[in-house]
């Protein structure tokens, strides 16, 4: 008995160390940061506007010069809890203006803060990871010129289990990846260009791809859309399946991104409208490219 | 006494739900008819698929604005649900909102029709301030249904 008592401690003890170790913060390597302060502040708005940064960081509705005001903004209710996007402008106390390139680099890539903690992926690092560094290094050259907020961040309204960050190690584990969604014949530029807007930066699949019951995007159903995470309605399906816009050509869905208008007129409506008009600021070489992609996604019908 | 009571409650249910579902598929008609049809072809001339035309603008604009004056009456308690409708709950919960939006088309059409631009670089602001009404209503006011 005391036996048996001794190995269930040890085995707990054992359980409790690999569990420490699998779910350790990882932080980039210290060559992959190398640069993350040398970026280009004039490119990087660009990854600015196609990460959608200012959609859930500005406040609530702001248009114009506003949207560069990042003090804090969207409330994001999911079924695990209420997440309050914080201060990312560039304030040393309430916002990330302390921050090094190289944090900055390990929170978009890895989604690890400062403190070595794991970030909630309410963040969606998940799509942020297939970045190139040096779009990183751009984007935080840029993100560095934008206006001080002094606003002190909400903290995140969630039940108990999920409180306790360390989890997120595992979970990190099954969905946190820089590969490639969709498989691409090397060489078409434009195509690569595409997958890189929408896996990486756009960050579409976090919301047009359905997520599974620990809320880990489900590959195989990829951008082919779902009930829609808060509120009622639906993400429309990207892919030409049943349900989806296989009627609509490449110039109809770049003419969408650019305009808001779908091929009957009807308007882009709900939190797309943001997107939307993100995706407008955009070089329109780079709206073809998304556009090429998605028409070239594999086709699911819609469930 | 009883069976008559329940039978007028039930024609008196059966009418309003009618007269809801009519609410809904007239409103539906008029924006996918009437505003989507007269965006179709002021976005064709805007984007250089058919040559621009003073006098096919300005109707378009008209016949946008003709449907601003009756549309916002076709959202009467109890046509929230009921068909297929993509309207949003918030149009309810906010109606001075909703009818705000609605104004302002309105504005915006009646504006762009004494304009009446003569040329395609004239039209193209008018355009623009016209067509940023569909989505300043519909972030608020629609859901994604499909």
């Amino acid at each position: 008995m005391k036996r048996l008592a001794a190995a269930l401690v040890i085995m707990a003890i054992a359980a409790a160390v690999i569990f420490w170790v699998l779910t350790m913060p990882q932080r980039l390597d210290a060559t992959v940061t190398a640069n993350a302060d040398a970026g280009d502040a004039a490119r990087g708005e660009r990854m600015f506007n196609a990460g959608g940064c200012a959609s859930c960081h500005a406040a609530k509705g702001a248009k114009g010069d506003d949207r560069l005001k990042l003090g804090g903004g969207l409330a994001l209710e999911t079924p695990f809890g209420t997440f309050h996007a914080p201060n990312i402008s560039p304030d040393r106390q309430t916002g990330i203006g302390a921050w090094s390139g190289a944090d900055f680099m390990n929170a978009m890539l890895r989604g690890v803060s400062p403190e070595g903690e794991h970030f909630y992926p309410a963040f969606p690092y998940t799509s942020y990871a297939r970045m190139q560094p040096e779009d990183i290094a751009d984007l935080w050259a840029y993100m560095k010129t934008l206006p001080v907020v002094e606003q002190a961040n909400l903290d995140h309204q969630l039940p108990l289990p999920f409180r306790m960050r360390r989890g997120l190690g595992l979970w990190k584990m099954l969905f946190l990846s820089d590969q490639p969604v969709v498989a691409i014949a090397s060489g078409d530029d434009q195509l690569v260009l595409g997958r890189y807007l929408v896996e990486g930066p756009g960050h579409c699949g976090e919301c047009h791809t359905p997520r599974n019951l620990i809320g880990g995007p489900d590959t195989s159903r990829w951008l082919s859309g779902g009930p829609a995470p808060e509120g009622n309605g639906k993400i429309p399906n990207l892919t030409a399946g049943a349900g989806g816009i296989g009627s609509w050509s490449v110039k109809d869905i770049a003419y969408y991104l650019e305009s808001g208008f779908t091929p009957e007129f009807d308007a882009v409506g709900g939190t797309m409208v943001e997107v939307q008009e993100n995706m407008a600021r955009l070089p329109a070489s780079d709206r073809d490219a998304i556009a090429a992609y998605v028409k070239a996604l594999p086709a699911l019908d819609s469930q | 006494m009883r069976k008559f009571l329940y039978a007028i409650a039930a024609v008196g249910l059966l009418v309003s739900g009618v007269a809801h579902a009519d609410a809904i598929s007239d409103r539906k008609a008029l924006m996918k008819e009437k505003v989507g049809a007269s965006m179709g072809v002021l976005a064709k001339m805007a984007k250089g698929e058919m040559d621009y035309d003073t006098a096919a603008a300005v109707a378009a604009f008209q016949t946008m604005n003709d449907v601003t004056k009756t549309f916002g009456d076709l959202f009467p308690a109890g046509s929230e649900t009921g068909g297929d409708t993509t309207a949003s709950p918030k149009i309810w919960e906010d109606m001075d909102g909703f009818k705000a939006k609605l104004a302002k088309f309105g504005e915006d059409t009646a504006a762009a029709v004494a304009a009446a631009p003569a040329d395609k670089d004239a039209f193209m602001p008018v355009f623009g301030q016209v067509a940023g009404n569909c989505k300043a209503c519909h972030e608020m006011y629609r859901v994604q249904k499909n």
